[in-house]
């Protein structure tokens, strides 16, 4: 009898566990590679963090670790795992094997990286078409520019910062044909030093417009400070230089990061790959400024024929620098060949550094 | 009436080794006031920044593992100091480690073979050995400042490291990006325990501890290595090269600096990439001098950097705290201990001005 009673005790426990165990709120985790102070990559990720927090209020708990070195970050992740995080946002390129290697680990958490390409089943990519935008701010650019010559601050030369690059020279040729890049390395996502000197080194190389591939307000600001124009990037930046600012690519990753917090929550989320830009509002662009009524017409002519699909900034013929055309199916690259581009496309100058 | 520093004429014992624990409790009483100013339980912030890393089993790994490649370097960086040699580039010596080790490890990719690891290390220490000799010699051949050239060379590394993993060594199914292929097994440094990441590293580096130990304390090389940085001309007259200790402190920094890259892109890293020294070696530095320029005062301070930055990840975690107040924490200690050694060699007086 008392072991019966021991027994029904313990099921009554166990019943009254369970509803709170329902309860319990949902713990999302970040990595963030800047400090959330950039006011560009890592600030729109944590924007988007906060919009979880809008969306689920009392459900969700979040937290995020910034400033996380890509060669140290496995520990960072694991951290989070460890803590009950059920669902992680690992959002730098760099951070693709430490994830792979901690999502291993803990399967029964869900990972989404940003920027990668290897998957897992409970690692899902993802990523926004960042050279969308980047071809219409060239095609501002080449209209604006009266020097000819574009300064670009790039960060790390992999595909996706080289695909921004070519997308934005066919915006601005499309409209100048005389127009040239000169593109600056920083090998470094958030450094606003060298994000300035950069900036810099172009400005005195007779750029009179400056774009960027970076995460701080830097280049910008180093542009304005010389009565140059430039682009925000990453969020709108235009508190940074308000008479100099054309206008900005924004990364919207809000909307994305509620979606995947609600498949969790309600158990449908699956490990998938996606790469979309202004149709979905991944990407959006700033308010046009700056820049006379025939250019803004432009622009946002651009804008809407990229998000109904009727311009498509690769549209074919592409050819490379080394004047080889590039194999091409249906009339445009496909993503698949936009994420893993290695090579300019012809009338950049210069090598991509190896 | 002014304050003046006032030399002290004998340096206790006792003073020495309270030092640094009195320099340690200021250090956390100060850091405990601002996170209260900041709103939270400065008891949880000590909880989660000091006692959880050095009590949890998997943080404990984590930051043993942290702070093996620290030791390592740390310890090397040592032998430099003490003989009054600026050896600032021990990043580079480092980043030049883990790319020749790192070689080795891409070139016998798929192959496997217990000889393989060893002679990754060899090959690291060769190649930071090597590295390190650069400085060494223009400094004794043509008087040319040390510090300037280890430092510039550091940059160099830096730029090999990138060259590398983005030509000749870039993993061919890597997409194009700056990375090489992941090491095959043989070049891994495994767990020493189920399901955390600490390796045989950390024995590597106890054990040249205890060798360096030895060397200060017990041998005519550590002496003459003390000697010329302390008093050089004597050092000179008491028929110690100059030179050849210059090359000789350089040589044993530069090889340790490249053993702990070797331990670092094995270990945890496992592949080569642009980026794997994460300022280490110049993070080494400030635990050799954090140590008093002792192998166990650079062991023992190791692991108290790596705590820290074990628990700023922590303390984001769970007190959500930003990450700028680690580098601020860090600041703060190396403050407290440089202050505290001065207060060991001077004392505070208070002297009226006659008017």
């Amino acid at each position: 009898m008392r072991h019966f009673l021991k027994l029904g005790a313990l099921a009554l426990a166990a019943g009254l566990a369970a509803p709170a165990l329902a309860q319990e709120k949902l713990k999302v985790g970040f990595i963030y590679v800047g400090p959330v102070g950039d006011f560009g990559w890592s600030y729109q990720h944590d924007v988007g963090r906060k919009a979880i927090e809008a969306a689920f209020p009392g459900k969700v708990e979040t937290t995020f670790i910034e400033s996380v070195p890509e060669a140290d970050s496995e520990r960072a992740i694991e951290q989070l795992a460890r803590t009950g995080h059920k669902l992680i946002f690992t959002t730098s390129f760099g951070y693709m094997e430490p994830t792979l290697k901690v999502a291993k680990k803990y399967p029964g958490v869900k990972f989404e990286h940003a920027t990668g390409f290897k998957r897992d089943k409970n690692v899902s990519t993802y990523s926004a078409k960042f050279h969308e935008g980047r071809y219409i701010i060239g095609k501002i650019a080449g209209k604006m520019t009266k020097t000819n010559t574009i300064g670009y601050v790039g960060a790390v030369p992999i595909p996706e910062v080289i695909a921004g690059i070519n997308a934005f020279y066919l915006g601005a040729k499309s409209v100048n044909p005389d127009v040239k890049i000169k593109v600056a390395w920083v090998f470094d996502w958030f450094n606003p030093g060298k994000e300035g000197d950069a900036a810099k080194a172009l400005l005195d190389q007779g750029a009179d417009i400056i774009t960027q591939h970076t995460d701080s307000p830097a280049p910008l600001q180093q542009a304005a400070a010389r009565g140059k124009l430039a682009f925000g990037q990453a969020s709108d930046m235009s508190r940074f230089a308000e008479k100099n600012i054309l206008t900005s690519i924004i990364d919207d990753w809000a909307p994305y990061y509620v979606e995947r917090t609600r498949a969790v929550l309600e158990g449908t989320w699956e490990s998938k790959d996606v790469f979309d830009g202004l149709a979905k509002g991944k990407v959006k662009m700033g308010p046009y400024v700056n820049m006379p009524d025939d250019v803004k017409k432009l622009a946002m002519e651009t804008e809407e024929g990229i998000r109904t699909g009727k311009i498509d900034p690769f549209t074919c013929p592409i050819v490379a620098q080394d004047g080889k055309t590039v194999e091409c199916k249906d009339g445009k690259l496909n993503d698949g060949q936009i994420a893993g581009m290695n090579y300019y496309v012809q009338g950049i100058e210069g090598t991509i550094p190896k | 009436m002014r304050l003046v520093l006032v030399s002290r004429r004998r340096i206790s014992r006792q003073r020495q080794f309270a030092t640094p624990v009195v320099a340690l409790l200021v250090a956390l009483a100060i850091g405990g006031l601002i996170v209260w100013l900041m709103g939270r339980s400065p008891w949880r912030a000590l909880q989660v920044f000091v006692i959880e890393p050095l009590t949890d089993p998997w943080a404990l790994q984590e930051v043993l593992l942290k702070a093996t490649p620290l030791m390592l370097i740390s310890i090397g960086l040592l032998f430099c100091f003490r003989a009054s040699r600026w050896n600032i580039g021990a990043e580079g010596q480092f980043l030049l480690g883990g790319i020749c080790g790192g070689g080795i490890a891409i070139l016998t990719h798929g192959m496997s073979g217990f000889w393989i690891m060893p002679l990754m290390m060899i090959a690291g220490m060769l190649g930071g050995l090597a590295y390190a000799a650069i400085p060494a010699v223009l400094r004794t051949r043509f008087g040319i400042s040390e510090i300037l050239t280890s430092l510039m060379l550091v940059y160099v590394a830096d730029l090999l490291l990138d060259y590398l993993v983005r030509g000749p060594w870039r993993d061919p199914k890597g997409f194009n990006f700056p990375q090489s292929v992941s090491f095959s097994d043989a070049a891994v440094l495994h767990p020493l325990f189920e399901g955390g990441r600490l390796h045989l590293g950390l024995v590597l580096a106890l054990v040249v501890a205890a060798i360096a130990f030895v060397l200060f304390r017990r041998t005519l090389f550590g002496y003459a290595v003390a000697a010329s940085g302390d008093a050089p001309r004597a050092a000179n007259f008491a028929g110690f090269n100059e030179a050849r200790i210059t090359v000789l402190v350089f040589l044993i920094s530069g090889a340790l600096a490249g053993l702990a890259g070797v331990v670092e892109v094995a270990g945890q890293v496992q592949q080569l990439r642009p980026g794997f020294g994460q300022g280490l070696g110049f993070t080494a530095i400030i635990v050799a001098f954090l140590g008093r320029l002792t192998p166990v005062g650079a062991t023992l301070s190791s692991v108290v950097i790596a705590v820290l930055l074990i628990g700023a990840e922590s303390a984001q975690v769970s007190l959500k705290l930003p990450y700028d107040l680690t580098r601020f924490f860090m600041g703060l200690l190396l403050t407290c201990v440089l202050v505290g050694e001065s207060l060991d060699r001077y004392s505070l007086e208070i002297q009226r001005e006659r008017t």
